[in-house]
C-alpha cells in the first residue's frame, strides 16, 4: 500500500476534503471543551499512563488473575494466538448453539480479525448494530475511524443507501429520519439475534469482569436479549483494579467525542440469567510488541480516536487511505510493527507536529514513535531506492558546510534561469502541487556577515 | 503447547521493566452542590431530572408526560410508583418486552460530573428492560449523589461483583454527519427522579 497515492485520490475532491477536515475538527473542539472542564486532567493522564505501564509490566499475572476470577463467575475464557484462531473459537461457540443470526456491537478487534467475512462464509448472518458500523457494513466497506466509523460518508449518501436497503423515502437525508428508520430495522435484528458479540473496553483482573461502552445501547440490547454473549478482547485491555475504571471512564469519552461519559458503560460480571458468557483473549502480535522498547507504549492505547481527530494528515486524507483497521497516528505505529515493508509509508504520513501526543489521554509518545519508525524503516532498507538516494544526497549536503554553500550558490544562480520543465518534473515531488519559492538573491550567511560588519 | 501457555510465554519473554501501580488515593473534583451539577450535566446531554419529595410526587410528574399518559405497556418495580401492567416474572422470553413503552426502575447512585446513574439491571429477571423501554425513568435516592467517578467506585461493592451499568441520559448517536440524534437503539428519553 502507498499512503501518498491513496491520499491523492482523497484530496482530489477538494470540497469533500474540507468537509471531512471540518467534521473531525468539530469533534476535536468538543474534546477540548470537555477536557478543560476537568481541573485534574493532567493528573488523570499521568495516572492512566502509569496504570497501563504497570499492567504491561505484569501482563501475564493480570491475565491469569482475570481468567481465574472470570471463571469463578461462570465465564468461559478462551485464548487465541492469532486472528484465525480467534475466528475459529467464535464460530465453534456459535455452531454449538446452532446460531444463525448474530448482533454485534462495535469492536475494532473483530475488524482486525476479519470476523464478519469468516462467519458469513459459514452461513451466519452478522449485523453490526452500531449505526455507523451498520452503515459501512451495508456499503460493503470497513470503518474509516475507530470511534466514528462512517465519518467519511455524507448524509445524502446514507439516505440513498437506506432507500435501497431498507426502503426509506427517496431523497430523504435528514439524520433524525434516517436514524429513526435504522432504529426500527436494527430492533428487528436484535429480536432475531440468537447471540451477541461485543468488544471490550476494559477488563478488570481483580473482579473477572469487563466494561463495554456505547452511546446507542446496542451492546446492551445485543447481550441482554439472546442468551449467548461472546466478548472479544485484545490482551492489552486488562486493568488491575475496579477503581482504575474511575480514571479510564473519566478520560475515554471526553477524549473521544467530548462527552462527559458514554451513555452506557456496562460492567459484565458473569453470564446473564440462564445464559452463557465467553471471553476470547487475543494476542495477534501484541505480546511481541510488548518486547519492543521503542513501540511498546502503543499498547497503552484505549482506542479513543483523539489522535485521529487532531491529526492534520488524517483529517485531510481520510481513514481509508491508511488501509489498516486502526488508521491515523496510532495506526501508523501499530501497522508497521506487524508488517513494516507493507506499511512503510504510514510513519511518513505525519508532519511531526506532535498534536497527537498532546491529546493522547494515556500519554503515548506518538510522534516520537513515528519518528523512530522512520529511522527503523530507513535502516532496514525498506524505503524505495529513489527516496534512499534523496536522503543520502540530502544528508551529505547538510553535513558538509562547503558542499551546502556551493549547492546554495548554484541553486540561486541556476534555478531562475532554467526552463520550467527542468524544475517541475517527476523528480521534484515538492513542486507537484505548489510553486517553488522565489530564489533569494543572496544567502542568509552573506546577509548575516554584512550585518555583523556594519555593527 | 496450548495457546494460553504460548501467549503467556511470549509475554514473559517480552516483559517490560517493572513499573509501579499508582495508588489512586486522590478524590478528583468535588462540587459544592453535587445535585445542582448533576442536574446541569444531565440536562445538557438530553436527560431530565426531577427532585421528588415522595413517591406521590413522582406519580404526579409522570401524569404530566405525554409519553406516560399514552403508554400501553408500563413496567414499574418501584413500590407505589406508576400504573405497572407488566409482570417481569411472568415473562420467559425477554423478546416479549420488545414493545415496552415505559420502564420505571431503580438507580443506585448518581454522578454529578457526567450525569450518569449507576444501575443494577442484573437484579431484574430481564435486565433488558433498562435498554428496551421506549422511555426510561430512574428513581435514585436524593442523598446518593456523588461528585465524580472516583467517589462512585468507592460506593460500588465489587466483593460480590454483579452486572451493572452507568446510564447517562437517553440513548443517542451522531453517526450520520455528526448530527446528534436522541433515541438511537435504546430509550428515547430518560427522566431521573431524585427521591428524598
Amino acid at each position: 500500500m502507498d499512503h501518498p497515492t491513496n491520499a491523492s485520490a482523497f484530496v482530489a475532491d477538494e470540497e469533500r476534503t474540507h468537509w471531512h477536515d471540518k467534521a473531525l475538527w468539530f469533534v476535536r473542539s468538543k474534546r477540548d471543551k470537555a477536557v478543560h472542564s476537568v481541573p485534574e486532567w493532567e493528573e488523570l493522564r499521568a495516572a492512566a499512563s502509569q496504570v497501563k505501564l504497570h499492567t504491561m509490566s505484569q501482563l501475564d499475572h493480570y491475565l491469569e488473575e482475570f481468567e481465574r476470577n472470570a471463571t469463578k463467575l461462570g465465564v468461559h475464557v478462551h485464548w487465541a494466538v492469532d486472528g484465525d484462531e480467534h475466528n475459529r473459537i467464535v464460530y465453534s461457540i456459535l455452531e454449538k448453539h446452532k446460531v444463525r443470526h448474530v448482533a454485534k456491537s462495535k469492536s475494532m478487534l473483530t475488524e482486525e480479525c476479519h470476523l464478519n467475512p469468516y462467519l458469513e462464509a459459514h452461513g451466519i448472518e452478522i449485523t453490526d448494530t452500531d449505526l455507523g458500523e451498520w452503515i459501512v457494513q451495508l456499503r460493503g466497506e470497513t470503518p474509516s475511524h475507530i470511534v466514528l466509523p462512517a465519518i467519511h460518508i455524507k448524509k445524502e449518501e446514507v439516505g440513498q443507501l437506506f432507500h435501497e436497503k431498507i426502503g426509506t423515502d427517496e431523497g430523504a437525508s435528514d439524520p433524525k429520519y434516517l436514524t429513526e428508520a435504522s432504529r426500527h430495522a436494527l430492533r428487528k435484528k436484535f429480536a432475531q439475534a440468537q447471540a451477541g458479540i461485543t468488544g471490550v473496553n476494559f477488563a478488570i483482573a481483580e473482579t473477572g469482569g469487563f466494561v463495554v461502552c456505547t452511546n446507542e445501547g446496542n451492546a446492551d440490547l445485543g447481550t441482554s436479549l439472546p442468551p449467548v454473549h461472546i466478548a472479544c478482547m485484545g490482551i492489552e485491555k486488562i486493568i488491575p483494579r475496579a477503581k482504575d475504571l474511575g480514571v479510564f471512564l473519566r478520560i475515554l469519552a471526553r477524549s473521544a467525542t467530548g462527552q462527559p461519559i458514554t451513555t452506557y458503560s456496562t460492567h459484565f460480571h458473569g453470564p446473564m440469567r440462564g445464559g452463557e458468557l465467553h471471553v476470547v483473549l487475543l494476542d495477534n502480535g501484541r505480546s511481541k510488541l510488548l518486547g519492543e522498547e521503542k513501540y511498546r507504549r502503543s499498547l497503552n492505547c484505549i482506542r479513543c480516536g483523539a489522535c485521529m481527530n487532531t491529526c492534520p494528515v488524517y483529517r485531510r486524507s481520510g481513514g481509508h487511505s491508511y488501509e489498516t483497521t486502526v488508521p491515523g497516528p496510532i495506526g501508523s505505529i501499530l501497522a508497521p510493527s506487524k508488517d513494516a515493508a507493507e506499511f512503510y509509508t504510514l510513519p511518513f504520513a505525519c508532519s511531526l507536529c506532535g498534536s497527537c501526543s498532546d491529546v493522547c489521554p494515556v500519554k503515548i509518545d506518538l510522534h516520537h514513535q513515528l519518528l523512530h519508525w522512520r529511522g527503523d524503516i530507513a535502516q532496514r532498507r525498506i524505503l524505495p531506492w529513489r527516496k534512499r538516494m534523496e536522503m543520502k544526497l540530502g544528508s551529505r549536503v547538510l553535513r558538509h558546510t562547503w558542499l551546502f554553500r556551493i549547492a546554495g550558490g548554484v541553486g540561486r544562480w541556476l534555478l531562475p534561469k532554467l526552463p520550467r520543465f527542468l524544475v517541475y518534473n517527476r523528480l521534484n515531488s515538492w513542486g507537484k502541487q505548489r510553486e517553488m519559492p522565489p530564489m533569494a538573491k543572496r544567502s542568509f550567511r552573506a546577509m548575516y556577515q554584512d550585518r555583523k560588519r556594519g555593527e | 503447547m496450548s495457546s494460553k501457555s504460548q501467549i503467556l510465554k511470549s509475554i514473559r519473554r517480552n516483559a517490560p521493566p517493572a513499573a509501579e501501580l499508582p495508588p489512586l488515593a486522590g478524590t478528583g473534583i468535588e462540587y459544592p452542590d453535587p445535585t445542582a451539577q448533576f442536574i446541569d450535566v444531565l440536562t445538557a446531554i438530553g436527560g431530565t431530572v426531577v427532585q421528588a419529595e415522595n413517591t406521590a410526587a413522582i406519580g404526579q410528574h409522570l401524569e404530566t408526560l405525554d409519553v406516560y399518559r399514552d403508554a400501553t405497556r408500563v413496567l414499574s418495580t418501584i413500590d407505589g410508583v406508576g400504573k405497572s401492567n407488566v409482570d417481569l416474572d411472568a415473562i420467559n422470553d425477554p423478546k416479549e418486552l420488545m414493545n415496552l413503552d415505559i420502564a420505571i426502575l431503580p438507580g443506585e447512585l448518581a454522578v454529578a460530573e457526567n450525569g450518569a446513574v449507576w444501575t443494577l439491571p442484573g437484579k431484574l429477571k430481564h435486565r433488558v428492560a433498562y435498554y428496551l423501554a421506549e422511555h426510561l425513568m430512574l428513581v435514585v435516592p436524593a442523598d446518593r449523589v456523588v461528585s465524580n467517578m472516583h467517589l462512585a467506585y468507592r460506593e460500588i461493592d465489587f466483593t460480590n461483583p454483579q452486572y451493572g451499568t452507568f446510564i447517562s441520559g437517553p440513548s443517542k448517536t451522531a453517526d450520520i454527519e455528526q448530527s446528534l440524534v436522541i433515541g438511537a437503539q435504546g430509550p428515547r428519553s430518560t427522566v431521573v427522579y431524585l427521591l428524598s
